[in-house]
């Protein structure tokens, strides 16, 4: 068996098809944080706790009303992202102007309150969800054993992320939008109801966060915490990815989520820091990001 | 230095003085230590304009350094949080090296990135026994004759180093150095046009924040007799933001009052069990949405008056 | 009338300040400090503070002439804020004893602070067996588990029944090692082996890539020598990634009833563990759990909290028997003491500050076993109190 650097190939390429479907995950959530940032100009702290929102609300769909993951994965993110919009122009919409330190705080103290809201009503240890049953079990590849959960998730955020994109820089709807954060003003002068869309913008950013939480429902344990450490993992995702640019906090997830994958077999307790040498790294040589262009 | 401003000195100098004879000591001295860690940071963010995401490192670097000589090495206090703060500044160096030719969010996510490492050196290396950290480190006696075990001559020692090191940024502050600071804060480009090197002013306040850091790092590490984990963890970095955030960033005395308020909150919270954590957020929404010039800058702005 | 009923408290209060002459300020004060925010606030938090009141008021401690007040605190899992309460409640609050603290680096300074002080520190939420080795203390007794207990309690069970071989996965922070440390001790003692062990860092999350690596290895246990969202997310994505059914075991090193409400029995199912208390071990303690739930918001108790309610019980006891509430002294007497509560039966306490007391080698029931909620249990072994806990001389204790 041919091996590297000890590993046999076989377990290794197991190792990188694990890493990429860890890679959806921080693909499906750096794309929210990157359209929030992109579009809004707010470093969305949140955005773990409303990731674990998702994962609540559905929880709470099968216990209280016996609604499956399907329903969880068509009710829970307009759901979460409605409260995104409450958040929005209750708050946020009165910081725009402001230096970026602001909407960070606010959104930080919002994340300790709904974390420890649920905390409080549901305790640490988490809760069991169940596995779609359509889902459950997997198929031996040869080279792993691969759940058909894990699967889907590839697949299905893959295909996310490359509506988002399409939807923000191929169609007329996006174009607004992009337009609307360069020159406010003159979008808002051709008839366009800039403050409405930047709503709209933020609470759909919210549901991807949502969305994500409820895909992890199933194999992560659904418990307050879940996304309080995630979120600076994924920061730092958009900003290897280039701050506000689309498509490269989606290519940085993926790619960030395999050469973690490798980091836990060659050198597995740094597994958790390596996302923040490469950050340190790219900054150093290329200070707006792999994809992002400096204003 | 403005008269506003001599009074403020005063009330609070009058503060940390009397308050131990009704305020629990140690409660003080960790307050003091804060203070004097959030108007470190406030010498970069409030009058370097730049935010750093990572100066947990240069506490725990210092905590670490002192209690691992103080314990381990036998060091005599002085010795031992000088050792602490020449480690915190010869990081400070380096990553500053690293760290000053980025700005705004680039230059915070720089430093959170090399705080990120060093947290995890720290999980690694032998010597900080992991999450357990270094315990029962001695306080020994200062110049070979305090004992700092006795209550009061710690408090008076912490005090004085407090002081000393409150006093040094306000003179930094109102020095021609910190002039040019401001009008690199103010405007980069004219500033590189008068003529200033302005990567060496930064690095030079960078370095200062960063030493100050550790002053404070090494000193709350033989008032409480321990060095850990947690004051390297980025969310003390966070925390540090937000006393400053909350007193009244770029102000003289808002990171003092910040810091006094974060600690007291964690302090007296306690008792309220689960509710800690949301009643914190509930405070930071709306110091952000209602008084954004922290509670010393509001003051401040409505006498009208520098503090 | 009125006048009346202050003339019989004033009268009671007197004749109680009289038989307590030794209790400093004639009041008992407790302190419970846990954390009650994050990480640990299911298994001790606020559960540990009723376990405390129960205990209070069951041993009548109003009729008996003595006055007890519990205070409580959250130490938020940071050394310095669990220091700084410490240091405040015995100086100004007058507390004479603090009891849980879970979190070791807490739990560790906490034993210096106690020390120092001569007051009493009953610890039933932290894991380090330091506690009563290399830090061991005159003042402090390490009461419901440790890490040498978890380790030695499932290792040599599962090497005794044929699971001979090991990999570990292992929480990257100093509990995770000395688990597996431990646990590796015995295996090899067993005459087992370990084939291999992956260091993950604390919260992993994902542990897809980890347990892809121990099915590689074709170990026949894949130990966890982990806690809390470590273990219970391992566990889950076990199952998912078809371990068990592949033919392996699970043993969790360090599991409490809380992560296995959370997991479910259709993920939990076949786990082996070691707990030293269980609610459904006997009339007495499904009599006890069935107050406490009540008190608790319908939640059981984990043996944290059974701990603790155990270690006040005997506190209040010995502070009686010695007619004093000075630490170094009630320890004393405390050890001197045979324990014996409806929780955790007869017990002892050892010079080096050990409460000894059985210890249950469970495994978790299937679904269709259970006849409902905290129904998860079946009691496999009992390990006897001299054999559950590490021998005196291997702690290197200088008590």
């Amino acid at each position: 068996m041919t091996e590297i650097f000890g590993v046999p190939t076989q377990a290794l390429f197991g190792q990188l098809l694990i890493g990429l479907i860890n890679g959806s995950f921080y693909a499906l959530l750096s794309l929210g944080l990157a359209v929030i940032f992109g579009l809004l100009n707010i470093i969305n702290f949140t955005h773990g706790a409303q990731y674990m929102m998702g994962a609540f609300v559905a929880f709470l769909l099968t216990s209280k009303a016996g609604l499956g993951y399907w329903w969880a994965l068509a009710i829970v993110p307009p759901v979460v992202g409605f409260t995104g919009v409450i958040i929005e122009r209750l708050m946020l919409s009165k910081l725009y102007k402001l230096d970026h330190l602001y909407g960070l705080l606010l959104t930080f103290g919002l994340a300790l309150i709904i974390q420890g809201l649920f905390r409080n009503e549901y305790g640490t240890s988490g809760l069991p969800y169940p596995m779609p049953a359509e889902l459950s079990g997997g198929r031996n590849l040869g080279f792993m054993f691969l759940p058909n959960y894990r699967a889907w998730v590839i697949v299905a955020s893959i295909g996310i992320c490359i509506a988002t994109w399409f939807v923000i820089e191929r169609t007329k709807l996006g174009s607004y939008l992009r337009a609307a954060t360069e020159n406010p003003a003159l979008v808002q002068a051709f008839g366009i109801n800039v403050p409405r869309m930047i709503t709209l913008t933020y609470g759909f950013g919210v549901a991807l966060a949502a969305l994500a939480g409820v895909m992890a429902a199933p194999i992560y344990q659904v418990s307050p915490q879940m996304g309080a450490d995630l979120i600076i993992v994924v920061f730092a995702v958009v900003v290897i990815g280039g701050m506000g640019s689309i498509m490269g906090s989606i290519l940085t997830g993926f790619g960030l989520g395999v050469i973690e994958g490798l980091t836990k077999v060659f050198y597995p307790e740094a597994s958790n820091t390596v996302i923040f040498v490469i950050m340190a790294i790219v900054l150093m040589i290329k200070p707006a990001g792999l994809f992002g262009t400096q204003k | 230095m403005p008269r506003s401003q001599k009074i403020a000195l005063g009330v609070m100098a009058a503060f940390f003085l009397l308050a131990p004879l009704v305020v629990y000591p140690v409660f003080l001295m960790k307050a003091m230590c804060f203070a004097l860690f959030a108007c470190a940071f406030n010498l970069l963010i409030g009058f370097g304009g730049l935010l750093s995401f990572g100066h947990a490192m240069f506490l725990g670097t210092a905590g670490y350094g002192a209690a691992h000589a103080a314990k381990v090495w036998g060091f005599p206090p002085e010795f031992a949080i000088l050792f602490g703060t020449a480690a915190a500044a010869l990081l400070g160096l380096v990553t500053g090296l690293l760290a000053i030719r980025r700005q705004g969010i680039y230059f915070a996510m720089i430093t959170l990135a090399l705080a990120q490492m060093m947290y995890f050196f720290y999980l690694q290396a032998a010597f900080t026994h992991g999450e357990d950290g270094i315990q029962a480190v001695p306080r020994g006696m200062l110049f070979g004759f305090i004992d700092l075990a006795n209550v009061w001559a710690m408090y008076s020692t912490v005090f004085a180093i407090f002081m000393a090191g409150f006093l040094l940024i306000y003179r930094v502050i109102h020095s021609p150095f910190g002039q040019v600071l401001k009008a690199i804060r103010e405007n980069e480009q004219r500033a590189i046009s008068l003529g200033y090197d302005v990567d060496r002013y930064k690095l030079l306040a960078y370095l200062l924040s960063a030493t100050l850091a550790g002053v404070a790092g090494a000193t709350k590490t033989l008032v409480f007799q321990l060095a850990s984990l947690t004051d390297a963890h980025w969310s003390m970095s966070g925390e540090v933001v937000l006393m400053t955030l909350l007193g009244g960033l770029g102000t003289v005395f808002g990171p003092v009052a910040g810091a006094l308020i974060i600690i007291s909150l964690e302090n007296y919270l306690a008792q309220l069990g689960a509710w800690v954590t949301i009643v914190q957020g509930v405070i930071f929404v709306i110091c952000v949405l209602t008084f954004r010039r922290g509670v010393i800058g509001e003051i401040g702005n409505w006498l009208r008056k520098p503090l | 009338m009125k006048l009346k009923q202050t003339l019989i408290a004033a009268a009671i209060a007197a004749i109680a300040g009289t038989a307590n002459a030794q209790v400093s300020d004639g009041v008992i004060k407790i302190g419970v400090m846990n954390d009650m925010s994050s990480l640990y606030s299911d298994i001790a938090g606020p559960g540990s503070v009723v376990a405390a009141r129960m205990a209070i008021e069951d041993f009548d401690a109003a009729k008996k002439g003595m006055k007890v007040e519990v205070l409580f605190a959250d130490h938020q899992n940071k050394p310095d804020v669990g220091s700084q309460i410490a240091n405040q409640w015995y100086d100004v609050d007058k507390v004479d004893a603090i009891f849980d603290v879970p979190t070791s680096s807490v739990a560790l300074a906490i034993n210096e602070i106690t020390k120092k002080k001569g007051k009493a520190f009953l610890v039933s939420g932290a894991a380090t067996s330091d506690l009563t080795g290399k830090a061991c203390s005159p003042n402090t007794i390490h009461w419901t588990y440790d890490t040498w207990m978890l380790a030695n309690g499932t290792g040599s069970a599962i090497v005794k029944t044929g699971g001979d071989s090991w990999f570990f996965l292992t929480a990257d922070y100093a509990f995770g090692h000395a688990l597996e440390r431990d646990t590796e001790a015995v295996v090899l003692k067993g005459g087992g082996k370990v084939l291999g062990k992956v260091r993950h860092p604390l919260n992993a999350q994902d542990f897809s890539s980890f347990l892809l690596q121990a099915q590689a290895s074709k170990a026949k246990i894949v130990g966890l020598a982990n806690a809390g969202g470590d273990t219970t997310n391992a566990i889950k994505q076990a199952a998912e990634f078809g371990i068990v059914k592949g033919g392996q075991s699970l043993a969790g090193m360090l599991v409490f009833i809380t992560d296995i409400h959370g997991l479910g029995l259709d993920k939990a199912q076949g786990l082996i563990f070691t707990e030293t208390f269980y609610w459904d071990l006997n009339a007495q303690t499904r009599a006890w759990t069935k107050r406490f739930a009540a008190a608790n918001g319908g939640k059981y108790p984990s043996m944290v909290q059974a701990g603790v309610y155990s270690a006040v019980t005997h506190y209040l006891k010995a502070v009686e028997a010695a007619k004093t509430d000075d630490g170094t002294k009630v320890i004393a007497q405390m050890k001197a003491m045979p324990t014996d509560d409806p929780l955790f039966g007869k017990g002892s306490i050892r010079k080096d500050g050990r409460k000894l007391h059985p210890a249950y080698l469970v495994e978790v029931k299937k679904p269709a076993e259970s006849k409902g909620p905290y129904d998860y249990y079946k009691i496999r072994t009992t390990i006897p109190a001299d054999q559950a806990f590490r021998p005196e001389k291997d702690g290197g204790c200088s008590l």
